[in-house]
């Protein structure tokens, strides 16, 4: 698979670490009431689609920056690669 | 019709004339007992022992495509039992007890056969970690055995012991391992199942779950609606689809694992053997041709189909421990699509909805558990309760920190 890096090109998947679904982006809060219940489905639970799906891939052979891709995982096809740390502050995060 | 060899004589003299289909193709009856979604090896082995064993009446099995399609016709075909942790060997070793006497207990010739699995060691470290492996295999009943470098030599000269990078040092044997002709158990299942009345029903593709009052009564199909007081679902490899028609999510992420044959070859493996260092296992089969395997692709994928970077790694895997493996051409490859689960680990539980039960999360060591998933899921279906060999695989266990992770990898189901 070539992922189209939004910054260097396209690269080899090879160069690519894969961590998983882009909802790991949202760590929620250890001090809320329901911290254990949260951690259990952010850590452990997945919608697992079979069609596109947005995930986060490492450039550790690179610049190493995380990417969000949005691949089909029924075709192998990627439509979108975008900077992880965009997606993560348009959601709120480290304003 | 029971198959034997007197049976073989008569047919060969009355021009074949008496056989008739192994299973029934049955139409779908307007309801059920028991539903199992998924006419795969486990699903099989589900109904299959839900007649036999628990004595259930009125079952059937709902697949989308043709039995033995999927996973159960994908693997390499490896039995083993070489477990470490308390919640998995002993299961395992029902299943491999399953094995010794499948053949025997359908009636079929499943190929059966206990040619050894040996997993190499390349350092000291790892020697402590799998000589304490074998002695967890030994305490739960199994068979283990430390072979030297020097045992090895005689047993196995093919192999490159002297690798500067990942010598052999020696091996862990498990000499009742070894394979079975994976398609042979999905048609014994079938016809055993099919001779004790259950319903296998082909190219019937599950749309929905309905639900009535919070419980499960039934399953949408491309062939209408069969109702059933109690719905199992074992299609590992895509549970995520089935329970999300539930609004349910899993710990599973499904991803593709890749496998191999080469060209025919004389025999030239006497059993399994499994690359210590990195990923790639290998056996013969009995047509001769070399079947082999390594890691997963490592992203989430429902294609059946992987890339080339892991062809080069179990390809490189294949070099490292045995160079005469660079002679032969590889024939085929393909991809099959694994539950793999956050702790590596399976589930076979109750779900949350009443009348729903739940088998899947095998990861890649589907095969070697079918007879004993099959069976604990027949009990939980038929009782109500775990079997006592799987009363570790609940949802509930990644709530709770009861993870059953054999690697110690967490929560990362592409490094299982």
């Amino acid at each position: 698979m070539i992922i189209n890096h939004p910054l260097l090109g396209p690269r080899d998947s090879q160069e690519f670490t894969y961590l998983g679904d882009m909802s790991l982006i949202n760590r929620p809060d250890w001090e809320a009431d329901d911290a254990v219940d949260q951690f259990h489905e952010y850590l452990y639970l997945r919608d697992n689609p079979a069609g596109e799906h947005k995930e986060l891939w490492f450039h550790e052979q690179g610049d190493r920056s995380w990417l969000v891709v949005t691949r089909n995982t029924l075709t192998h096809d990627i439509t979108k690669v975008e900077i992880a740390k965009d997606i993560a502050r348009q959601m709120g995060r480290s304003k | 019709m029971r198959y034997s060899g007197f049976r073989v004589i008569k047919e060969a003299l009355t021009g074949h004339k008496g056989w008739k289909p192994t299973w029934r193709d049955a139409e779908p009856q307007p309801e059920y007992d028991i539903i199992i979604i998924g006419g795969g090896g486990h699903g099989l082995a589900t109904a299959y022992y839900l007649a036999k064993q628990f004595g259930q009446k009125r079952i059937a099995v709902v697949e989308k495509g043709w039995i033995g399609g999927g996973n159960v016709g994908r693997n390499t075909t490896i039995i083993r039992s070489n477990y470490m942790l308390d919640g998995n060997e002993p299961f395992y070793e029902f299943s491999l007890k399953l094995w010794e006497g499948l053949e025997q207990d359908f009636n079929y010739n499943a190929m059966v056969s206990q040619r050894g699995i040996l997993n190499l060691i390349h350092s000291d470290p790892q020697r402590d970690a799998f000589v304490r492996r074998g002695n967890a295999m030994i305490l739960n009943g199994a068979d283990a055995e430390y072979l030297s470098r020097e045992q090895l030599q005689e047993e196995l000269p093919f192999l490159n012991y002297d690798n500067a990078r990942f010598p052999i040092k020696g091996g862990l044997a498990q000499r009742r391992g070894g394979t079975v002709r994976h398609d042979a158990v999905a048609w014994g299942y079938a016809r055993g199942a099919d001779q004790h009345g259950v319903d296998i029903i082909q190219n019937c593709e599950v749309k929905g779950i309905r639900q009535k009052n919070g419980k499960a009564i039934g399953v949408e199909t491309s062939r209408g609606f069969i109702g059933a007081k109690k719905i199992g679902c074992a299609v590992a490899g895509n549970s995520s689809r089935i329970m999300g028609m539930v609004n349910r999510k899993l710990p599973i992420e499904s991803h593709v694992l890749q496998a191999f044959v080469s060209e025919g070859l004389k025999p030239v493996l006497p059993g399994v053997i499994t690359f210590g260092a990195g990923h790639f296992y290998v056996s013969q089969s009995d047509k001769g041709g070399l079947v082999f395997g390594g890691d997963i692709d490592g992203y989430n994928s429902y294609a059946q189909r992987g890339n080339l970077p892991v062809v080069e790694d179990v390809c490189e895997g294949g070099m490292a421990i045995m160079p005469m493996i660079g002679r032969a051409r590889v024939l085929r490859m393909w991809g099959g699509v694994m539950d793999m689960s956050m702790d590596g680990s399976p589930i076979i539980d109750k779900t949350d909805i009443e009348g729903l039960y739940f088998n899947g999360g095998w990861c890649y060591g589907g095969f070697k558990a079918t007879p004993a998933s099959g069976w604990c899921f027949a009990h939980l279906l038929a009782k109500d309760e775990p079997h006592e060999t799987a009363t570790a695989y609940r949802f509930d266990r990644f709530h709770k920190g009861l993870m059953i992770d054999e690697k110690g990898m967490g929560a990362q189901p592409n490094l299982h």
